[in-house]
């Protein structure tokens, strides 16, 4: 094979269009783990995939495709606003989900919180806890 | 090359807004549908990301960016609101 073929250009358009792929794939894994998994946490860890890594390899991918080396702190940037923002957002969300029991707990393999609450539900009185419970 | 990868990545991304949209539909509570809808928001900004990188322009970042925000805000928001109206229905 002629090795005038492989040019920066054609490898550096290989690498970032397997990047898109990649990257176009984990909206797809999360859209499959959404529809399959069986209660809020477990979504949860799914639709985190194109949040954070697939962010991450489309805007690798573009600047790749800009070809020119001041793009990249701007999506930089924009990727660790993301990284910022997503945690924060999934904390607010799960912690709603763990306080109006949107979980199964035979599928979690350890609760830390559950003797917090326990103890904290101790300390107010039983009767409030178990109606809870049986709302779910 | 370019136009194959936007064709894979479109029909790709067209796979997973549906998957998204089906579970904000019948998704059984209201923290399932905020978290499919952010899903959704993060399937847009992909698509505006593989906009920009196959056609070489950047005029979607700063798009890309208030959308990351309006999910963020959108999502604490209803967390907020879910959790407040059971505190409320537990005191009453």
């Amino acid at each position: 094979m002629n090795p005038e073929t492989f040019s920066a250009d054609t490898v550096i358009d290989a690498v970032s269009a397997v990047f898109m792929v990649v990257g176009a794939l984990m909206s797809l894994a999360a859209a499959v783990g959404l529809l399959r998994f069986p209660d809020l946490m477990t979504r949860m860890h799914a639709a985190t995939k194109p949040q954070v890594l697939g962010l991450f390899l489309l805007l690798f991918a573009l600047g790749l495709q800009m070809r020119s080396w001041w793009v990249w702190p701007v999506l930089g940037v924009a990727w660790i606003f993301q990284l910022l923002t997503v945690p924060v957002s999934a904390h607010m969300v799960g912690r709603a989900g763990y306080r109006t029991k949107h979980l199964h707990p035979e599928l979690l393999s350890t609760d830390e919180l559950e003797a917090v609450v326990q103890q904290a539900a101790g300390k107010r009185g039983f009767g409030d806890d178990d109606a809870a419970t049986d709302r779910r | 090359m370019m136009q194959l990868v936007l064709t894979v990545t479109t029909v790709l991304l067209s796979l997973a807004a549906g998957g998204a949209i089906i579970r904000i539909a019948r998704g059984p509570s209201l923290l399932d549908r905020v978290l499919a809808a952010d899903v959704l928001l993060a399937i847009v900004g992909a698509a505006l990301c593989i906009d920009m990188a196959v056609n070489r322009h950047l005029n979607n970042l700063m798009l890309l960016v208030a959308v990351s925000l309006i999910g963020f805000v959108g999502s604490v928001t209803v967390a907020r609101f879910v959790a407040d109206r059971r505190e409320k229905s537990r005191e009453s």
